[in-house]
């Protein structure tokens, strides 16, 4: 007996509500980071889940768009968090405050 | 019974990596929670009768962009998270909105009880890689090619980001040819 489709779409919840209290809790860039990746494999449960109980393969194509964004943005976001780490000597956000005042 | 079990083995050790790694000030500590985190779900993905999705998971998640992360942390070479000196109400503020995202979430328990009981579909053929690169390669042939080009936009924006700036030395040649002219002239 599988466990019904209430039970992923939950674990799918209480991961992507844990990725969220981390994003805006944490002061690291990097652990920031880690919590936005945290939420896009909730959200990735949730569609393989989906794909699963309705046997559409349509779910799991997502997931794999999804990874392929997460990959980018991991490029890109930590190229980001290296070159402001160059010109603060930090990677606190709440030191990229230059824009203030 | 049995896929009760490990559902729920998988499940308990997801949301403890994530706590762990929400809870630790050391990135590190953080880094190898969160792979604990995509193992645990690639796990799920297997029980799901996702194995293609699993695996690139593994290959994706655990090993590239987590291998990524752990160099970023060892080369800036951080330390821990500092004690904190936001204002005390923010973070109680923060916990309270997390507890309200928690219960929302728990409405689908209400949910899935009003809405009418679909079967799962045992053909578990979803999965299979074939269906998937059928799919990738007949209906979804567009969203495969933008995110070929979304990769091309990654490459070159993290190619500019991490050059290092060629200003002082060209500072560096106009002194140089200033000054021999200024020697000539004179």
């Amino acid at each position: 007996m599988e466990p019904s489709l209430a039970s992923y779409l939950a674990l799918s919840g209480i991961l992507f509500t844990i990725g969220c209290v981390g994003v805006i809790f944490k002061r690291n860039a990097i652990g920031m980071f880690m919590c936005i990746e945290l939420m896009l494999n909730a959200v990735n449960l949730t569609f393989v889940a989906f794909s699963r109980y309705y046997g559409d393969v349509t779910g799991q194509l997502f997931v794999f768009m999804v990874m392929s964004v997460a990959a980018a943005e991991a490029a890109v976001g930590l190229g980001i968090i290296i070159a402001f780490f160059r010109n603060s000597q930090s990677v606190d956000v709440d030191d990229a405050s230059i824009l203030k005042n | 019974m049995v896929s009760t079990a490990l559902f729920f083995l998988f499940a308990g050790f997801a949301i403890a990596c994530a706590i762990s790694m929400v809870y630790h000030k050391n990135p590190l500590y953080s880094a190898i929670s969160l792979v604990g985190v995509f193992i645990a779900l690639s796990c799920i993905y297997v029980t799901l009768a996702a194995p293609f999705i699993a695996a690139v998971q593994i290959l994706i998640y655990a090993g590239a962009i987590m291998v990524l992360v752990v160099f970023v942390i060892m080369l800036l070479n951080l330390d821990d998270d500092t004690g904190r000196n936001r204002l005390g109400y923010l973070y109680a503020l923060g916990g309270g909105l997390g507890v309200i995202l928690l219960a929302q979430t728990m409405f689908i328990f209400y949910a899935v009880m009003r809405a009418p009981n679909v079967a799962a579909d045992q053909s578990m053929s979803a999965g299979k890689t074939l269906t998937i690169g059928r799919a990738m390669y007949s209906e979804y042939l567009l969203p495969v090619e933008i995110v070929g080009v979304l990769l091309l936009m990654a490459i070159i924006g993290a190619v500019i980001l991490a050059r290092r700036l060629a200003q002082p030395q060209l500072e560096l040649v106009v002194e140089h040819e200033l000054e021999e002219r200024g020697l000539e002239d004179e």
